[in-house]
């Protein structure tokens, strides 16, 4: 009864999200005494996985699973599941591990908790922690069914190295006809930007910024940090950014290492939906703006003045310490 | 086309969240109740099928008789005919089954649930239901056309979109983009009066398991003081992110 974790890859190697999920599922393999096998689909290099505690890796090669497809992947992460007879199975916070996970809760009648912040509080009962209200709590969750999928919410845990060594296994799932009925017509993916979801630094614009011609040095200062580009309500809704940048309550989930707001005010709603990141940086002109109150760093001053300055010193900072 | 539409009812996005109970339960006092907004862009994307394709739109809802506003304003926006299903909606796989079975017995050919609601936040019905009925589905959907018994659905990905095709039955799971937030609809006094005299029926639910409970709350930890730099010297920002959170 090993802990199993579905392993994801992207253009033929394990995103950053597989090895933390993994780093993860080895924690609680250490608190139930058992071992960790993974999943992976059309995956990268398995002895990767070795590194952050996978002592097996399920293979599974197959075009048929070029495109991700929720119910086929759910179907070979089922079958895994039952051929390992696992009673914990470990997710990410993907928008695929997300869309499948559900269905795959259903095939094996297993309870589900998302946005899991930490290795469980007790593994009998099974509880773990997690955010609700969008970030503004947490709770306990309970899980009882037999088998158990926790998703890990993204960064919370971190990568941790062990000293496990990963044995690759060729894992053949049989795939039924009616596992596809859902069919891509078309992929539009920005490949030259970090996107949010996956992004270790989130640099945010708001209001404060004025138009949409301002955004240049909001894109400049995300590209000297490697940072995906994100904006509040009001201005997705003005159209000054496309809508899929919009982070809050409303918009998507924001857990990165760094979030760093540029003339955002900071309503509730767009705190809520940023809380769950680590450090919090706010440049606001305005001392009264609600983001101080939030932040971790503040700088008082006009965004026009300091960004810029920022990215210049940031610049000299990336060539000193490259 | 019957389309069925799911909806939460989950405290006002202002809303201050407070536990009572030992943080056994959320503290509904003074809290203002809407439908869950991934839900509302659902029901305003139903509402345009009802308008241009001639479909019917029912809404249902896992809840006590303290959620029967929500409906009625779901009503009030223009939905034919409201169901309540008696009972609290407290783990996400329970909920999935008592919807699973209004859908079936009503034969929809779009169900369409929020991604997500505000407040627990599980993001898990959408598709339990989808895989409980075994109809297709696709989540964090921002935009459906329906052709015949055919849809073209746009879901977001990380960093990006992806189209594809799916034969009806289906179920989404909707967010934002569905439809713009401008064109989410204010019931007006007409829609309010109608929606009085509109079907609210009340059932009872299913016997099912529940597999998981939420046992406990927590509110954050109160945050310390924000550490103000000088505009003029951005260089200990740096430092500091650098050295003290080690961030960059």
């Amino acid at each position: 009864m090993s802990i199993l974790v579905y392993t994801e890859s992207e253009n033929g190697a394990f995103k950053k999200g597989a090895l933390e999920v993994t780093s993860y599922a080895k924690g609680i393999a250490d608190m139930l005494g058992t071992t960790v096998t993974a999943v992976s689909i059309n995956g990268g290099d398995s002895s990767e996985l070795g590194v952050y505690g996978a002592e097996k890796v399920l293979e599974v090669k197959d075009d048929k699973l070029g495109n991700f497809n929720a119910k086929a992947y759910a179907s070979v992460i089922e079958q895994a599941a039952k051929q390992e007879g696992a009673k914990v199975v470990v997710v990410s916070s993907s928008s695929d591990s997300k869309f499948l996970a559900p269905l795959l809760a259903v095939y094996l009648e297993a309870g589900y908790a998302t946005n899991v912040v930490a290795l469980p509080e007790s593994t009998s009962p099974f509880k773990v922690k997690r955010t609700a209200f969008t970030n503004k709590a947490f709770n306990s969750t309970e899980i009882s069914s037999d088998v158990k999928i926790v998703g890990l919410s993204n960064n919370a845990f971190g990568l941790k190295e062990s000293s496990a060594s990963a044995a690759a296994e060729s894992f053949t799932p049989s795939l039924e006809d009616s596992n596809f009925g859902v069919q891509i017509t078309a992929i539009d993916k920005a490949t030259d930007k970090v996107s949010i979801a996956d992004a270790e630094i989130v640099v945010s614009g708001g209001r404060g910024l004025k138009g949409p011609e301002n955004w240049g040095m909001i894109e400049e200062l995300a590209d000297v940090l490697g940072a995906a580009t994100a904006c509040s309500k009001p201005v997705s809704d003005m159209g000054w950014r496309p809508h899929a940048e919009h982070v809050g309550q409303t918009g998507k989930p924001v857990a990165s290492n760094l979030y760093i707001a540029i003339g955002v005010s900071g309503a509730i709603q767009h705190l809520a939906g940023i809380n769950a990141s680590k450090v919090k940086v706010v440049i606001n002109n305005d001392a009264e703006a609600p983001f101080f109150k939030a932040a971790d760093y503040g700088i008082v001053g006009d965004a026009f003045e300091v960004v810029p300055k920022l990215i210049e010193k940031l610049k000299e900072f990336k060539s000193n310490n490259a | 086309m019957k389309i069925l539409v799911c909806i939460s009812h989950v405290p006002d996005t202002t809303s201050k969240i407070n536990f009572t109970e030992g943080d056994t339960k959320f503290d509904t006092n003074g809290v203002q109740f809407v439908i869950n907004p991934n839900d509302e862009f659902g029901l305003t994307r139903a509402m345009w099928f009802k308008e241009k394709q001639g479909a019917s739109v029912d809404v249902v809802n896992v809840g006590g008789a303290e959620t029967e506003p929500t409906l009625r304003k779901a009503l009030a926006i223009g939905a034919d005919n409201a169901i309540r299903i008696n009972a609290q909606a407290t783990d996400g796989f329970y909920v999935a089954r008592q919807l699973a079975k209004v859908a079936q017995d009503g034969g929809y050919d779009l169900v369409i649930a929020g991604r997500e609601s505000i407040d627990y936040n599980g993001g898990m019905v959408p598709g339990m239901l989808a895989a409980i009925t075994d109809v297709n589905f696709v989540n964090t959907c921002i935009g459906i056309e329906v052709e015949g018994d055919t849809a073209t659905v746009v879901r977001e990905i990380d960093g990006g979109k992806e189209t594809s095709t799916a034969k009806l039955p289906l179920v989404i799971g909707g967010q934002k983009g569905l439809v713009a937030e401008s064109d989410l609809r204010i019931p007006n006094m007409r829609g309010i009066m109608m929606a009085r005299k509109k079907p609210l029926n009340v059932i009872e639910p299913i016997e099912a398991n529940q597999e998981t409970k939420a046992v406990q709350f927590q509110k954050p930890e109160p945050k310390g003081e924000v550490t103000l730099v000088d505009p003029d010297n951005v260089d200990q920002l740096i430092e500091l992110l650098h050295n003290e959170a080690k961030v960059i």
